[in-house]
């Protein structure tokens, strides 16, 4: 065999590829369900986070600014090793979805809570004052004034972080959730061939191309009149 | 003798003809206003000049260097034409005097001491040398314009151009800049200036070049061309300039 | 389980002191790694914004589509293409080199679209003030354009640099005896969660006042944007 077709039966080959494609595709489905769960509760928990630190109570908002820096601070596989590897020395199992699910979910609400929060105090003062003076309550104009300006703001820097975080799912595999790279590497394993590596690259290029790409554009769409 | 030779200047911006042939010529220590109205062509013929915008077709030569030739050396070329632009453009990391040794260290290659010698000098003669150390920030507009003009005049330049210098300006600021550029042609400056400051252009301007639609209408002394202008397109412009 | 129990379970000094030697040196090749693959990233991030800015479309073009690729692409899965996949070929890649090119690949790109905003982010009047004085394109570059490109862009270039240190546990997945390595080994030896707390615990007294920088630097940016 010459390089050239030891590298093409490596990386390309046409057996393997098709034996592990379904798995695959099944990895690409659990990849974006993870996906949509570390999304959708990790921007609404960090939304939370943020509207109750605008009551300023003071102990906590301390513990809120506590909160975020940790989940900052820590990378998010140590997270998940805590939780998967961590926790059933307390007689708590979790399954590795849902180890990897809470991990991310917590680092996206820390990230988002930041952004939320930059978003409106970033709202001029006398946005506050002109809708109390009209007599609305603290949460109504949070709510109808506030949040609608500080959102808008937020818009780019939130969506890239959220990529940014969500591509964090492959990190799920190290704690045996057959995602993409999961699937992958069991083919890897069983094939003794590394075509389903390839393959998973693929997958995660169709999957977050396209979003990188979204991403940039938002960027320009919503970009800050200077 | 003729400093600035530009013959048959066009520019095309994509579908757009910005500048239909201009001619203009610039002889040595005269000080030509160029006015017209605004979408004229003007600051394009200017950046044309020094090549910050590439001309379409026609010939440049500026003090006997023919700045399209492709065997000029454009950074070479642009030691000797200073350029002063609306917005300043001062460099907002750098100190004024860090702006202005810059281009001497790095173009003319001058040592730190003697940059800083002949940049105090370009301060002092906008009478700025007291805030050499002071970054633009901390600057009026006025005062970082006059810095802006000591860049330029500390390369030495043969010719000067000025694009619009004073219309990013508060009107109490107008008149320092003005007075340095009134100094500089007090010195034997060439200088090319398209603004709208209509009192200086007549009380110091050798030549008045008026454009209109990428064209050069009519041109001469500022007497002939504000007292008594030949075309419509000039007498209408000025009519309403004087109604201002 | 009794509170005795969880603290012997997560917070035993015992096993902190028993596992401290193997956790040190798990440390110092995080720091190790750190110290290596940031300077990397950030001469292969100059040189993607650099080649970004060049007329020429032949070279812009694939330093965009190279970016995007590799912004796209979540590190794990490079990594591991590279460590597990790429030995098939008959070329070997040490741990160590696997991640010195996977995170050239990965956080270059991150640097270099950092370094284009800011790039892109400086007047175009700069540029022209300093060629109309003589200044040469790459004299521009360097002394007008790249610098306060920087300053700019100087949190986004912070809070990179802080994912990329975080990022440096997913080494652990590659059997790089990093500090998360090491801690799952001292874990599965002791049967005991303690050293993977005592992980986290040290990853947040190292990058909390990298934390807390940003975010004052974030809220300002945010703040001085509307």
């Amino acid at each position: 065999m010459t390089n050239w077709e030891r590298f093409v039966d490596s990386f390309f080959n046409a057996r393997v590829a098709v034996e592990y494609f379904p798995k695959i595709v099944e990895g690409f489905w659990l990849t974006i369900v993870l996906a949509a769960c570390i999304i959708v509760t990790g921007l609404a928990a960090g939304l939370l986070l943020a509207v109750v630190r605008a009551f300023a109570i003071r102990p906590l908002n301390l513990l809120i600014i506590f909160v975020v820096d940790l989940f900052r601070a820590l990378p998010p596989l140590v997270i998940i090793a805590l939780l998967y590897f961590g926790l059933p020395a307390a007689g708590l199992s979790m399954d590795g979805f849902v180890c990897a699910w809470i991990a991310l979910a917590a680092v996206l609400m820390a990230f988002s809570e930041e952004i939320f929060w930059a978003g409106i105090t970033a709202v001029p003062k006398g946005q506050w004052e002109a809708a109390r003076s009209t007599g609305l309550g603290f949460l109504q104009t949070l709510g109808y004034v506030v949040l609608p300006q500080a959102l808008r703001m937020t818009i780019p820097p939130l969506t890239n972080r959220t990529i940014a975080i969500t591509k964090g799912t492959a990190l799920a595999s190290v704690v045996a959730v057959p995602d993409i790279l999961g699937a992958a590497n069991a083919g890897v394993s069983f094939s003794f061939n590394p075509t389903p590596l390839t393959m998973g690259a693929a997958a995660y290029l169709v999957l977050f191309l396209p979003v990188v790409i979204f991403g940039r554009w938002v960027e320009t769409r919503f970009a800050w009149k200077r | 003798m003729a400093i600035v030779e530009a013959t048959g200047i066009h520019k095309h911006f994509g579908a757009l003809h910005v500048l239909k042939g201009v001619d203009l010529v610039v002889e040595e220590k005269q000080l030509v206003f160029v006015i017209g109205p605004s979408g004229s062509g003007k600051s394009t013929l200017l950046r044309c000049l020094n090549r910050l915008e590439e001309p379409s077709g026609g010939a440049i030569v500026v003090d006997g260097v023919d700045m399209l030739s492709p065997r000029t050396d454009i950074n070479k070329a642009r030691q000797r034409i200073g350029m002063v632009f609306q917005s300043f453009n001062l460099y907002p990391h750098m100190t004024a005097l860090g702006n202005v040794t810059l281009a001497l260290r790095k173009v003319l290659g001058l040592g730190r001491a003697e940059a800083e010698k002949r940049g105090q000098a370009a301060l002092d003669r906008v009478h700025l040398a007291d805030r050499a150390g002071h970054f633009p920030g901390q600057l009026s507009g006025g005062q970082q314009q006059r810095v802006a003009i000591a860049r330029a005049i500390a390369l030495e330049p043969r010719v000067m151009l000025f694009d619009e210098p004073t219309s990013a300006l508060d009107p109490e600021l107008v008149g320092g800049v003005l007075e340095a550029m009134r100094e500089l042609r007090q010195d034997g400056m060439t200088m090319v200036v398209v603004s709208h400051e209509m009192a200086f252009a007549r009380a110091a301007a050798d030549r008045v070049v008026f454009m209109a639609d990428g064209a050069v209408v009519e041109s001469g002394t500022p007497d002939e061309v504000f007292g008594n202008p030949q075309h419509e397109r000039t007498k209408a412009f000025i009519g309403q300039i004087g109604r201002h | 389980m009794t509170w005795d129990d969880f603290v012997l379970a997560f917070f035993s000094w015992q096993i902190v002191s028993e596992a401290w030697p193997i956790l040190w040196d798990g440390l110092q090749r995080t720091i190790l790694m750190s110290i290596m693959v940031v300077p990397l990233g950030f001469i292969g991030g100059t040189i993607l914004a650099l080649l970004s800015t060049v007329h020429n479309p032949w070279i812009r073009w694939p330093a965009a589509v190279w970016t995007d690729v590799f912004r796209a692409l979540p590190p794990l899965v490079l990594l591991i293409f590279l460590y597990a996949g790429v030995p098939f070929t008959g070329l070997e890649i040490s741990a160590w080199g696997a991640v010195a090119i996977g995170f050239f690949l990965n956080t270059g790109s991150y640097y270099g679209e950092i370094l284009r905003a800011g790039i892109e982010s400086v007047p175009r009047g700069q540029q022209e003030a300093a060629r109309s004085t003589g200044l040469t394109r790459w004299q521009t570059m360097q002394y007008i354009v790249l610098p306060q490109a920087f300053r700019n862009v100087l949190p986004d270039l912070i809070s990179n640099t802080l994912e990329v240190v975080k990022l440096t546990s997913i080494a652990s997945v590659v059997a790089l005896p990093e500090l998360l390595f090491q801690a799952r080994q001292a874990q599965s030896v002791t049967y005991n969660a303690t050293p993977i707390v005592a992980a986290a615990v040290i990853y947040f007294i190292l990058l909390w006042p990298m934390v807390r920088v940003l975010s004052r630097l974030e809220n300002k940016a945010l703040a001085s944007r509307r």
